[in-house]
């Protein structure tokens, strides 16, 4: 366990001395959110409607853009391979890079985002459920891109590849973030969609750190 | 048991039984699915609520069956590798991955044209196409990370954990998609139950299925013999195969 903090809290000092880029998912996510009016239509109904879904793959893009950055200067500076040398348990301490990612991209997303439903007119009792199920789903955005991050690390030109690898893979979180948002705005239960979105994230917290681990075995050798 | 299958994952030995194997595979086949499309295009009656425009499932349901099962293949093969390291296991994922995204892209294609005339469209965000399209991404996406990757050997590794990780995550797509959103008809062909199929309907399916599966062997096969070739190029006995044709 020291291992796992350790490693967190010098990753969360890293991005604290970095504090330039930390702005740099959330405020991707503040404009693609607000590109939505202008493009579609600054009706309020219209986009109460589209609200929850455009703030949801907005949050997913913005962790997304962001992922690459979990092992990028690791990988550059040779950090990395002393991770994977250490005799530590190398799920333990990709969970710590994972928590590191997530508390300094995925968290801002969560404080922002009434900002968001503020802007694109989501009903107010629907703020609550749009703030979980976004704290139940960007861990699992975090994990599962962290293994096409881990498998795409090698590649000079990994990007693209990476969007491809992942998106499919970050379907189903979308699915059951955005339906139980709207779910609420139309005044139905939405226990079900979180209770499932709970079993993924408990599911992807168990096994993606030993994917992540294998990952990183295969591509930094 | 054993020896039999560590024999078979010698090159030397499957290069033979590829061989001999291709022919069979491929004519048989090109029989089966003469005579499949021949009891599905002319011999069944037509569907008294589709009439002649359900003939599309002879290539439809079959396509969609096997763009399941190749990922089945690929993602078996991979535990295969990754457990025991067998080159061969690797080569035979790999060479399946086109042909599973064909069959995918196939059962997308003749799905949407059968959408048309009953749907009233080409294209609807139900369940099943979107799962099914999904799986095409996440096919192209197995094979862009296979022909990213320069050295075979790391290739041959991160292809296999990915169709690992993709398999857990394939059945949790598919469920979150069918309780999101369905239009298309359920499965009427069952092994367990009593199939809600005529007979003369169901016949010519099966058949063209194993014509199908038949086709995927032959294809395989010759992709794996050729791959094999190239990865085995530097070692004796391609060396004699090539000089002696």
């Amino acid at each position: 366990m020291n291992a796992f903090f350790a490693l967190l809290k010098r990753d969360l000092l890293l991005a604290y001395r970095n504090r330039g880029e930390l702005a740099n998912p959330m405020l991707f996510f503040v404009i693609v959110v607000s590109l939505f009016p202008l493009a579609v239509s600054p009706e309020s109904d219209r986009l109460s409607g589209m609200a929850a879904g455009v703030i949801w793959v907005a949050a997913l893009l913005a962790t997304l853009l962001s992922i690459e950055r979990i092992f990028r200067s690791d990988f550059d500076d040779g950090t990395l391979e002393q991770i994977l040398l250490s005799p530590r348990p190398l799920p333990l301490l990709m969970l710590a890079k994972v928590t590191a990612h997530w508390l300094v991209t995925g968290l801002p997303l969560i404080i922002v985002s009434p900002l968001l439903a503020l802007l694109m007119h989501l009903p107010a009792e629907a703020l609550g459920t749009l703030m979980l199920t976004l704290l139940l789903g960007t861990p699992v955005l975090s994990l599962v891109g962290a293994i096409g991050v881990a498998l795409t690390i090698g590649l000079r030109r990994g990007g693209m590849l990476l969007t491809l690898l992942v998106l499919p893979l970050y379907t189903p979180v979308l699915i059951f973030g955005a339906n139980a948002v709207q779910a609420v705005t139309l005044g139905l239960e939405v226990a079900g969609q979180l209770y499932l979105m709970a079993a993924i994230l408990v599911f992807a917290l168990t096994l993606a750190p030993l994917a992540i681990g294998a990952a990183l075995r295969v591509s930094v050798s | 048991m054993w020896t039999w299958l560590h024999k078979l994952g010698s090159p030397k030995i499957f290069y033979n039984l590829a061989n001999r194997l291709i022919p069979w595979f491929g004519w048989g086949a090109l029989l089966l699915m003469l005579y499949g499309l021949y009891g599905g295009l002319v011999q069944a009656p037509a569907d008294y609520q589709q009439g002649d425009s359900f003939r599309i499932m002879y290539i439809h349901v079959p396509a969609a069956w096997m763009s399941l099962f190749i990922y089945m293949v690929i993602a078996f093969c991979s535990a295969v590798y990754l457990i025991w390291k067998i080159t061969l296991a690797d080569i035979i994922a790999r060479a399946s991955a086109p042909i599973g995204a064909s069959f995918t892209f196939l059962a997308l294609v003749t799905g949407s044209l059968w959408g048309k005339p009953m749907w009233g469209t080409y294209w609807i965000w139900d369940a099943r196409l979107t799962s099914e399209l999904l799986l095409l991404f996440i096919y192209l996406g197995y094979m862009g990370l296979g022909s990213a990757i320069e050295d075979r050997r790391v290739a041959a590794r991160a292809c296999a954990l990915l169709a690992i990780v993709c398999v857990v995550i394939i059945p949790i797509i598919h469920y979150s998609v069918t309780w999101w959103n369905t239009l298309h008809q359920g499965s009427s062909v069952s092994v367990m139950n009593q199939s809600s199929i005529d007979k003369s309907m169901l016949v010519p399916l099966l058949v063209m299925a194993f014509a199908f599966k038949f086709y995927y062997v032959a294809v395989v096969l010759v992709r794996a013999r050729t791959d094999l070739l190239f990865q085995e190029r530097k070692t004796n006995w391609v060396r004699k195969v090539l000089v002696n044709g």
